[in-house]
């Protein structure tokens, strides 16, 4: 029992530590990924002075964030007078919060035998072995919607408690346009429920280690591209970015719903934007991109076609997975912002139009097809 | 009272889309691939050791592209011995249009052909114009103008002086006019 408890608390540290370095560092590669996108060299001033000498740590700017950081903690917390101040003060954690929780269903890892990775120990663990996940639960995916759910509240609290128009209409644009996407985003990920026959993510990941026809890894991506396009975008515009970052349109709503919030909740209110970016590609990358899977990597070790096995020892098929997965995640994440300096910014009517009248009918056709396929093949794991 | 109904004006360039365009995807597809070759050209640039931006690091990097007859930063030409060229007859300051040179002469009796010579001179950059009247009032050719700019960048304006040491500077490796590197003599900007 103990041992769990060791276990998890290692678990939900990384897990934390992982979503909160994602955060911190997302900023720079934003900064520093625009910047290359468009000869620029980007943010480059900010240093840290080792103390008593004249050597100064540049690091390519990465200091920037952490300069950002104490700079929004030192500033003055400015309240508008006439405002919920119950409501105004928890909205900011509404937002934040949910975006950490989404992780606790998210495998980061395949199976994490302690007693083999830590002879030392082997007495006291065992041979007890745990699926590297905060929580395995069979309703995963539900929990990750739930979750999601969550968060319009967060924005939908903030816009309302701070009494300004801009922020009540920044508000009520995340509010429909959150709620359209949603519903987008369940419908995509619907034909991957019919397929794989399982909410659990970790169900999920494990179904997509094998081979697809003969050569394709049998990542979610393979069997569902169209739902992968549809999914990634409903994701995006769930996270409120341009091209969908209408409640927060700078030249009309100033800053949308956090237009009254200021220092750290206002904080947070980016932080969770930008850890949002590392969730949307954590999920994606477990729901379409094989999750933790090395093509031919199991948890002996190397499997290539032709039966050539390259067994490795069990750390580092562990750390082999971890890294995978935070290689996919990274790649996922600089593609959201790859998007987001390409494309223009959306008028309103047009996302909702593009929500209700093309992704709606696609994400319905797609489910249609997968169904109907299932029905005639068979499913995957059949 | 009947309103007309509302008629959306037609423009003479009224842009029209093909269905590949309506689509959007494809042609979103295009632009993401031409921003991220873009991003990944100049990130194989930096990587590989060169540089991937058009920008100029400003203070530290100056670009090369300045046209030869650029006006920019003022030098003070030498003697062979060192000495600054100027006589400090203030001609250059009575031409200067923005009023912003100043001298102070001084005397030199053992140096019976120049005998003035500037102890002070001084340009505050945060008014000087880069017109080039004082190279041309000058009779002795002791003041011209480079082509690379001065370093401007500063945190107020009494930080936008240049002195007398940094005007001598100007070391060539060849002039037309006289021979340079001067040669022997006192260093410039020393003790007269």
């Amino acid at each position: 029992m103990i041992q769990d408890l060791v276990i998890y608390a290692v678990f939900i540290g990384y897990a934390l530590g992982l979503l909160l370095t994602f955060g911190t560092v997302l900023t720079w590669v934003e900064r520093k990924q625009a910047a290359v996108m468009s000869d620029r060299i980007g943010a480059n001033r900010a240093y840290v002075r080792i103390p008593f000498t004249q050597i100064k740590l540049v690091w390519l700017g990465l200091f920037h964030g952490l300069a950002d950081g104490l700079k929004m903690l030192l500033k003055e917390d400015f309240r508008p007078r006439s405002y919920d101040p119950f409501a105004y003060a928890l909205a900011p954690w509404l937002a934040f919060t949910p975006v950490l929780l989404v992780f606790a269903v998210v495998p980061f890892g395949g199976t994490l035998v302690p007693g083999e990775l830590i002879p030392a120990l082997a007495g006291w663990f065992g041979d007890r072995s745990y699926p590297m996940q905060i929580a395995r639960l069979d309703a995963g995916l539900l929990i990750v919607f739930a979750f999601g759910g969550v968060a319009i509240i967060g924005a939908m609290l903030a816009g309302w408690s701070s009494s300004n128009k801009f922020s009540l209409l920044g508000a009520l644009r995340a509010g429909s346009q959150m709620i359209s996407y949603e519903l987008v985003m369940g419908l995509t990920v619907l034909g991957l429920i019919v397929i794989y026959g399982t909410l659990d993510l970790n169900a999920i990941v494990q179904q997509q280690s094998g081979v697809a026809l003969g050569f394709l890894p049998a990542w979610g991506i393979v069997y569902q591209p169209f739902a992968a396009i549809l999914f990634l975008t409903a994701a995006i515009a769930e996270n409120r970015r341009i091209p969908f970052d209408l409640p927060e349109a700078e030249s009309e709503l100033i800053a949308g719903y956090f237009t009254e919030y200021s220092a750290m909740k206002m904080g947070l209110f980016m932080f969770a934007e930008f850890i949002e970016i590392a969730i949307i590609g954590a999920l994606f990358t477990t729901l379409f991109l094989g999750g933790y899977n090395l093509p031919y990597l199991t948890d002996g070790g190397f499997v290539f076609p032709g039966d050539h096995v390259v067994d490795l020892p069990h750390a580092v098929v562990v750390v082999l997975q971890l890294l995978t997965f935070l290689v996919k995640v990274f790649v996922m994440c600089s593609f959201q912002i790859l998007v987001r300096w390409s494309l223009p910014r959306f008028r309103y009517d047009q996302v909702l139009r593009f929500a209700w009248k093309f992704m709606f009918p696609l994400a319905l056709a797609n489910l249609a097809v997968t169904a109907v396929a299932v029905w005639a093949f068979g499913a995957v794991s059949a | 009272m009947t309103r007309k109904p509302y008629k959306r004006k037609a423009y003479w360039n009224n842009p029209t889309m093909t269905w590949w365009e309506r689509a959007y995807l494809f042609e979103i597809v295009r632009g993401l691939s031409i921003t991220g070759g873009v991003f990944l050209h100049n990130m194989w640039r930096w990587i590989s050791g060169r540089k991937g931006a058009l920008t100029t690091y400003y203070p530290e990097e100056t670009r090369a592209d300045y046209a030869a007859h650029n006006r920019g930063k003022h030098i003070l030409t030498q003697r062979p011995d060192g000495r600054p060229q100027c006589i400090a007859c203030n001609l250059c300051a009575t031409v200067c249009p923005a009023l912003c040179i100043e001298i102070e002469a001084a005397f030199d009796p053992d140096d019976p052909a120049h005998p003035k010579s500037p102890a002070r001179f001084e340009i505050d950059y945060s008014r000087c114009v880069f017109c080039g009247l004082c190279v041309e009032a000058c009779p002795e050719d002791a003041i011209r103008m480079l082509k690379e700019v001065p370093a401007l960048p500063a945190y107020g304006r009494g930080h936008m002086w240049l002195t007398k040491d940094e005007l001598l500077n100007w070391n060539p490796h060849r002039d037309v006019a006289k021979p340079y590197p001067p040669r022997g003599g006192r260093a410039p900007g020393g003790p007269a």
